[in-house]
């Protein structure tokens, strides 16, 4: 029992993670109608520099605090160089230049920072564990990371329905022409929304330094879970992505825990691990079908 | 090889060849991988190996060489085109570099059958070793099980009885358990196949902790280790059970990324930066000077792997088209191994002494390998008996 409610924790902290990455990548390509396969590159970006800068001065905090703008500059600034000539491309051209970024952000940071991955630790002050239970010792530093997931989700519901920025932002994804005739500079605009999603990124990036390898190619492994909760999210709804993006960290989690351990109550030990542990590594694709089968747009569609 | 026997060998050869020793330097082609995430073990076979020509100012052996170098990135199809266009057009006669067991399986069976020779400083898949063995392939790291092997041995040795086994779900990671389990004789408390690339281990952590070993061990190469064993430390789990792993886990570069939280892990080697011999000394200070970072083991089979080379060089008057005392010479494996004791067994694998070292603190604070005792003497590998050359 108290394994199960550990695990559950497990499952939220993960679709923190991803909610951080997908929010943004979701808006991109909600609003803005760009496949942007790059979105990893930022998170590595965010990760490096946090990691640089916390070797630098020892201080988690300032290297959570130079790692944003980091994500945030470039980010924008690949949108200004690169993205804006896409725009009334076809998807396949988006593909092909972002895919094109990959390889170039990986290979930058091999030149910049050398292939060695680098090191960044936990600050001292979450490095111990919580009791979430009598038994159940959990790092404070993944309690840390549902904390800010939570705090983003907040911020991004305020922002997106208290503020100004907000309705231009919904309304130039509904109809880019009209908004841009009412005097709002819809380009601009753009580019911020773009920045915020890259700052996103980078924000989830600097929270996975500690926990995993800062290495070259880190953004690609969570890209592809990404993607699977703005689809089953629906393409740019916010809310689609939260829901998603915890019951895509849910189903990934308790399926590999769980399923090699059901399988092994009607097969042989090697074959029901061997069967559980493939199976599991596909639950999330699984999940993703079921509900694309029946929901075709996600289970929050935008309006189109 | 010291340098007076190298001197009087290349005399010798001298007077035997006439004075016209072939101008061209003898081309040897490296295919490794230098790009993806894994790129840093083929830079440290090529720095190491690269060290090795240095020292002997362009000639190994005596004998001037070419170093061709080319990227697989981990791509079987890659490697084989790679090593058809060093064969075909730069006509090499010889080939080594290949990181990784996929790659070098589509590639060392059909060049070693095409008549050029294969010298690995690193993959050793079981079936090269065992039923897929040729007289033109030689393994100058190890065969896969070897590093896991020494681990299980020791784990058996410090009577653990209960022990949690993780690795990735691929070929390898099933090996490297059955490695570690052909010489742990105790209870298995739980055996888990991840996915291979996984990041977070959060799940099965606790799933670990839950199962109640009373030691831990795992194959998990690359960024996969760093991450497993960052998060291993901040769930506290390093305090109350011990870890242990092959040394791919726990190389120079990778304890670099993880720092304090892979202190006390213990993992097996054939080799380490502290063995105590002449040779293994001077490589270390060598490669430190030269690219001012510690070597990792690759490294140091990159290196053997030159030496190796060279010897067979330096015994044939630089000709590999004579492949059969070029065979021989390599056969005698007569270098100064940075390992010490090195020999070949009859399926062209090493004979060698296996270690288990720990992960210790430095004074100045950096965290490293120390040898912590010898395992295996002599050790071979469980797939010789199958070899029929």
């Amino acid at each position: 029992m108290l394994l199960i409610l550990e695990q559950l924790v497990n499952g939220l902290q993960l679709g923190v993670m991803l909610f951080l990455m997908s929010a943004g990548l979701t808006l991109v390509f909600g609003i803005m109608q760009v496949i942007n396969l790059a979105h990893g590159s930022f998170y590595m970006v965010g990760a490096y520099a946090a990691a640089t800068v916390a070797q630098l001065t020892g201080s988690f905090l300032l290297g959570l605090l130079a790692a944003l703008p980091a994500a945030a500059i470039v980010g924008m600034l690949v949108e200004a160089v690169v993205l804006r000539r896409l725009y009334d491309r076809d998807h396949l051209d988006q593909v092909l230049a972002t895919f094109g970024l990959i390889l170039f952000f990986n290979e930058l940071t091999r030149m910049l920072w050398g292939r060695q991955p680098l090191f960044m630790d936990v600050p001292e002050w979450l490095s111990g564990t919580v009791e979430i239970l009598p038994g159940a010792p959990y790092p404070s530093y993944r309690l840390a990371v549902i904390g800010v997931g939570i705090l983003v989700a907040v911020f991004l519901y305020l922002l997106f329905t208290r503020t100004r920025l907000g309705m231009q932002i919904r309304a130039g994804a509904s109809n880019r022409e009209m908004v841009a005739a009412l005097g709002v500079n819809i380009r601009f605009l753009y580019t911020l929304v773009f920045g915020l999603g890259a700052m996103l990124a980078g924000l989830a990036g600097v929270m996975a330094g500690p926990i995993l390898a800062v290495e070259a190619g880190m953004g690609e492994e969570i890209l592809i879970l990404t993607f699977v909760v703005i689809v089953i999210g629906g393409v740019g709804s916010i809310r689609g992505a939260l829901i998603a993006a915890l019951l895509v960290g849910m189903v990934d989690t308790l399926g590999r825990v769980f399923l090699p351990g059901l399988f092994r109550l009607f097969l042989p030990m090697a074959e029901a691990d061997g069967i559980g542990a493939s199976l599991a590594s596909m639950s999330v694709y699984i999940l993703m079908a079921v509900i694309l089968v029946w929901r075709p747009r996600g289970l929050f569609p935008e309006p189109a | 090889m010291t340098y007076r026997r190298l001197a009087t060998a290349g005399l010798i050869m001298g007077l035997v060849t006439g004075p016209a020793i072939a101008a061209e330097p003898v081309k040897i082609g490296m295919i490794t991988t230098l790009s993806t995430k894994a790129g840093y073990l083929g830079e440290d076979i090529r720095d190491g190996f690269r060290l090795a020509i240095n020292q002997g100012e362009g000639k190994l052996g005596g004998i001037p060489v070419e170093l061709l170098v080319d990227d697989d990135g981990r791509k079987p199809g890659k490697g084989k085109q790679i090593a058809e266009r060093f064969i075909k057009s730069n006509g090499t006669k010889i080939l080594t570099g290949i990181v990784f067991s996929n790659v070098a399986m589509a590639v060392v069976p059909k060049v070693t059958r095409d008549g050029v020779f294969y010298i690995s400083p690193n993959a050793g898949p079981s079936r090269l070793a065992g039923k897929g063995c040729s007289k033109n392939y030689f393994n100058v790291a190890w065969q896969n099980d070897n590093l896991h092997e020494a681990a299980g041995q020791y784990v058996n040795d410090k009577q653990f009885k209960n022990v949690y086994l993780l690795a990735p779900n691929y070929p390898a990671g099933k090996d490297a358990l059955a490695g570690f389990k052909r010489y742990y004789k105790g209870d298995v408390a739980g055996e888990v196949y991840t996915k291979l690339g996984q990041s977070d281990y959060a799940a099965e952590l606790a799933t670990l902790r839950a199962a109640r070993p009373d030691a831990v061990f795992f194959f998990l190469p690359g960024g996969m280790g760093i991450n497993f064993l960052k998060q291993y430390a901040q769930a506290g789990l390093n305090k109350s059970i011990p870890v242990f792993g092959p040394a791919f886990s726990f190389d120079e570069r990778i304890l670099k990324a993880v720092g304090s939280a892979a202190l006390g892990v213990r993992n097996g080697s054939q080799w380490s930066h502290d063995l105590d011999n002449p040779a293994n000394k001077s490589f270390v200070e060598a490669f430190r000077a030269a690219y001012g970072r510690t070597p990792t083991l690759y490294a140091s089979q990159g290196y053997d792997a030159a030496h190796l080379i060279g010897s067979a060089l330096a015994a044939t008057g630089g000709k590999p088209e004579d492949m059969d005392g070029f065979r021989s010479a390599l056969e005698k494996a007569d270098f100064d191994s940075v390992r010490g004791n090195f020999r070949f067994g009859p399926n062209h694998h090493p004979i060698q002494d296996l270690y288990i070292r720990e992960v210790i603190q430095t004074p100045e604070g950096s965290v490293t390998n120390r040898i912590e005792t010898k395992v295996f003497t002599d050790h071979s590998d469980a797939y010789a008996s199958e070899c029929r050359m």
